[in-house]
């Protein structure tokens, strides 16, 4: 295909960021209707491109390049998306065309937001598409700074500055720790390139991986989530405005684990066995700790937020297996996670602007006056506990089967996290959705408005379709998981 | 590498260097002849000079690709990468601080100014050529007379007089320290051209603490010119008391002409003991970026802050030079280049705000972002450059010297200096959280852009992107300079 169809889609963002900065700044309806057209031209090019991603011939499709950027050390451009990254690009414009449509109601400097909002998606999308080592941190950067001001600026009053600065350092200290991990990768292959499919033949030696492994997972790791350095995360996704924190919780975190996947993992096999029984614990304690925390939160979105660390712990824990299901079921587990905890933030968010309150206790009945985010918010909690039908169940159930392969106490243990994320789903849906609506909201409370509705109708959509006819997605990464693999001796 | 004879084709060589000495003497005559009123054009006639010089020195005294070096004028100077390099670097730092000085009260009329900040960029140039003790010396004094007269050149202000003598005699007090090095250099070898003393110091046995001794010694000149720990203490007074153009133009090109010796005399004057050097300034590097960072953070005043973290950056550029390899010496080269755009943009933004709001506290940044948006973006784009954030060409310097500490082995100093760079990036975005998120009352008040700082400030941030992101042929240029020196 000659159409560079992946560079279009990564580019689009930051070329619209700069014609907002060039628009004037008090023309807010122009603003969002360019932010809409581009966020919608995003998602129609990432579903274009995941349906003609060819199944039958397998591997990275859609390739561009290398193309020499800084040829004295062979740094390239070269993108490239195999089944598992492309997923992740399709849920990147989801949640991207979504969050837009969320923040249809941003009146303070909104083209700042949405320029700064489309930079960090143009950083996540460059991450998932790129085959170069050195592509990858340009563009994992690019996706850390602009979280910073869309969080102190537009997040909420109380804990803004604190969870925005804790948020940056935490990933920018990872990150940094990975780069030097990546050199180590670079000079020691010596093959004068940063493109990950040749490093991939590098042949590392064992001791060479036992060391430099956990400076590039981990370092990576930080921004998927995981225990002890999750610390950052749901503070974050507490503090930040409801499109990012869909961004955040919804494709950020997935950007984390799939770049320890992608270069940790992937460019160091023999380094991932000898680490995986401490990432397999550290992934447990993700699950169950994490889901833990969530139930006794009184805020409603910090229960969101520490669920999101549950359940990325589910996608560490399906890495770690380092076999066929459990990455497959990781891989899934990626995009539903994705789309399910955006449904949630927006849910929280559309809650929190008419209610000022997001305390458990003060909530009730607003099935009542706003049904479809009633139903929604249901939904989104019947794919957090995995139930069938739904895709959270297509995504758990494998990631659960490759554990039992692999250490079945471990599949016990984490298991509990699935009966824990239950009660505290049901509670938060009898607390704020059903009972009796508090009177002080009573008639204060208005419906949503149409762009919120069609955000949720997609997002909900999209859960159900993968539930209920998995061949849509669970085929394709489990190619991807395959060739993950192949790079195990064929594992 | 040929000692060459005189010969009349050698002056195009040095061209730029004749160039701006008789532009100073262009601007000195000028400033005599023309009434007050014409006087405003001193500055376009500084600018316009040194960008003209710019661009015939890239036309007319570019080495050769893959040409040998040269020495010229009897070994005085050594036309290489290396110095065409960072020329072309001063040339570009003078004409900006000249256009930045165009609306300065006390500055812009006055023909003395231009006249020493170009007879600076000259001892710069020489600096930068210099291949012999001798003139070393004279070069280093011929850039940093007029710089101290330079720091305190607002006579009325009692923070630029302090500036301009504590300027002077830190730097009279290192300058003589250096000189008793380059003495002791002379004594032991006999020769003061330092290729040549090279040749001796190999052959000679010298005990190599003697050596590693005279290095210090002479460290303690070029460490105050670049302001490295613990030569670094007359940096936050001077920059905070100096006119904002000359602590941009001390801040960039001193600091650059100070690499360009620190190079070139460790790299080419002691192969002995590189293995002591080097290990001394690893820990020197350590020290600089973190003591620099770590006190950059609790500064009010964004002079002193910027001086903080420009004693900071000069750590991460040595780690370029510890590596002791071309991709390393590249690197620092690299680094030193972005990090003059990088500088001069955020001091441009300084002035403009200096000038329009008359205040350099952090606190009165507040509100920035609605006073003037693209002012607060610029500043934003200088910052995160320095910081270190794709895609401003900070990144992609701190990449280069980052990975050639890896390359060589220099695994600890790598990860302390990425560790520094998350310091950095904490306070520079106490600065950015000040410009975009706090309120001020004076919001409603616009500020005001005068063009050519405008043109100056556009063009640095077209650069520091640019050059972030397309960074091949910068760092192909770098190699050539450090190529030149291995």
């Amino acid at each position: 295909m000659n159409f560079p169809i992946l560079s279009v889609i990564s580019f689009i963002p930051i070329g619209t960021a700069l014609i907002l900065f060039m628009l004037p700044g008090d023309r807010k309806n122009l603003i969002r209707w360019v932010a809409l057209a581009a966020a919608f031209a995003c998602f129609s090019l990432s579903v274009l491109a995941y349906f003609s991603y060819d199944q039958d011939v397998g591997g990275y499709q859609f390739k561009e390049g290398p193309y020499p950027w800084v040829g004295a050390l062979g740094i390239s451009y070269h993108v490239g998306v195999d089944g598992m990254n492309l997923p992740l690009v399709l849920l990147t414009g989801v949640v991207i065309f979504t969050g837009v449509l969320i923040s249809w109601g941003v009146d303070d400097r909104p083209r700042e937001f949405f320029a700064f909002l489309f930079i960090l998606a143009t950083g996540v999308f460059g991450v998932f598409i790129s085959l170069d080592l050195f592509q990858l941190f340009f563009f994992y950067e690019i996706a850390v700074f602009p979280m910073y001001l869309l969080i102190a600026i537009w997040g909420w009053k109380v804990t803004r500055e604190y969870a925005a600065m804790k948020l940056t350092l935490y990933l920018f200290i990872g990150s940094v720790i990975a780069l030097v991990g990546a050199l180590a990768m670079y000079f020691t292959a010596d093959m004068q390139t940063f493109d990950m499919i040749a490093l991939q033949e590098a042949g590392f030696s064992t001791a060479f991986q036992r060391f430099w492994f956990p400076f590039v997972f981990f370092g990576f790791a930080v921004l998927g989530g995981i225990f002890p350095v999750h610390n950052w995360s749901p503070d974050g996704h507490v503090a930040a405005p409801t499109a990012v924190s869909m961004f955040h919780a919804g494709v950020l975190m997935k950007l984390g684990a799939f770049a320890a996947l992608r270069v940790g993992i992937m460019l160091m096999p023999e380094g991932a066995k000898i680490w995986a029984p401490l990432i397999l614990v550290l992934a447990t304690v993700n699950v169950v700790y994490g889901a833990l925390i969530a139930m006794v939160q009184r805020d409603f979105k910090y229960v969101i937020g520490f669920s999101s660390v549950s359940h990325m712990g589910l996608v560490m824990l399906g890495f770690a297996t380092l076999n066929l299901k459990g990455l497959t079921g990781a891989g899934l587990q990626m995009f539903s996670h994705g789309v399910m905890t955006a449904l949630f933030f927006a849910v929280v968010g559309m809650v929190y602007d008419r209610a000022h309150t997001r305390e458990i206790s003060k909530l009730g009945g607003f099935s009542k006056v706003m049904p479809l985010v009633a139903v929604a918010f249901i939904i989104g909690g019947l794919v957090s506990m995995g139930m069938p039908g739904f895709s959270g169940f297509i995504a758990e159930f494998p990631i659960f089967m490759g554990l039992w392969q692999r250490q079945p106490i471990v599949a016990i243990i984490a298991a509990l996290g699935i009966v824990i994320t239950a009660s505290y789903i049901i509670r938060i849906i009898g607390r704020v959705f059903f009972g009796e609506i508090p009177k002080e909201f009573e008639g204060h409370i208005s419906s949503i408005n149409n762009f919120d509705r069609i955000a949720l109708v997609l997002l909900a959509g999209i859960l159900i379709l993968i539930g209920v006819y998995p061949s849509v997605m669970a085929p394709l990464i489990e190619s991807g998981a395959n060739a993950v693999l192949a790079l195990f001796g064929g594992a | 590498m040929a000692f060459a004879n005189f010969e009349s084709a050698h002056i195009l060589l040095v061209l730029p260097e004749i160039l701006l000495l008789g532009l100073a003497g262009l601007i000195l005559l000028l400033d005599g002849v023309w009434r007050e009123q014409q006087r405003r054009l001193l500055g376009w006639v500084s600018a316009g000079g040194s960008l003209l010089t710019l661009i015939l020195a890239i036309l007319f005294s570019r080495p050769e690709i893959g040409g040998d070096p040269i020495l010229i004028f009897g070994g005085m100077l050594r036309h290489d990468w290396t110095g065409f390099t960072f020329k072309i670097v001063f040339l570009f730092a003078v004409a900006v601080t000249s256009m930045l000085s165009l609306d300065m009260e006390g500055l812009a009329k006055r023909g003395a100014y231009f006249a020493l900040l170009l007879i600076a960029a000259f001892g710069m140039c020489l600096m930068a050529a210099a291949s012999d003790l001798i003139i070393l010396l004279l070069a280093i004094e011929t850039t940093s007379i007029p710089l101290y007269i330079l720091a305190g050149f607002l006579k009325a202000d009692k923070k630029s007089t302090e500036a301009g003598i504590k300027y002077f005699l830190f730097g009279a007090l290192s300058s003589a320290v250096m000189l008793y090095g380059f003495s002791l250099l002379f004594g032991f070898t006999g020769e003061t051209n330092i290729y040549r003393l090279a040749a001796m110091v190999r052959v000679g046995e010298f005990s190599p603490w003697i050596l590693l001794g005279t290095a210090l010694l002479v460290l303690v000149g070029f460490g105050f010119k670049v302001s490295v720990v613990p030569f670094h203490f007359w940096s936050p007074d001077v920059y905070e008391g100096a006119p904002t153009p000359i602590t941009a133009f001390i801040s960039t090109a001193s600091k650059a002409a100070g690499f360009a010796v620190l190079l070139r005399v460790m790299l080419v004057a002691f192969p002995t003991i590189e293995a002591y050097w080097t290990t001394l300034f690893a820990i020197l590097a350590a020290a600089t970026m973190t003591i620099g960072n770590l006190l950059a953070i609790p500064q009010k005043n964004i002079k002193r802050l910027l001086a903080y973290s420009s004693i900071a950056h000069a750590g991460y550029a040595l780690i370029g030079l510890v590596a002791l390899s071309s991709l390393g010496t590249a690197s620092s080269v690299f680094y030193l280049l972005g990090y003059v755009v990088t500088n001069l943009a955020a001091f441009t933004i300084v002035i403009i705000f200096a000038q329009s709001a008359g205040s350099e506290q952090i606190a009165d940044y507040a509100g920035l972002s609605r006073r003037a948006p693209g002012l607060a973006l610029a500043l934003m784009l200088a910052l995160l450059s320095l910081a270190g954030m794709p895609p401003l060409v900070g990144f992609v310097a701190k990449f280069y010297v980052f990975a050639a500490a890896v390359q060589s082995g220099w695994i600890w100093l790598a990860i302390v200096g990425v560790l520094n760079a998350i310091i950095g990036l904490y306070y520079y975005m106490t600065i950015l959280k000040v410009v975009y998120l706090y309120r001020s009352k004076d919001e409603q008040v616009s500020i005001d852009i005068p063009r050519a700082t405008a043109v100056t400030l556009v063009f640095c941030t077209l650069a520091i992107i640019g050059i972030g992101t397309i960074s091949g042929p910068w760092l192909n240029l770098a190699v050539e300079a450090a190529k030149a020196l291995f």
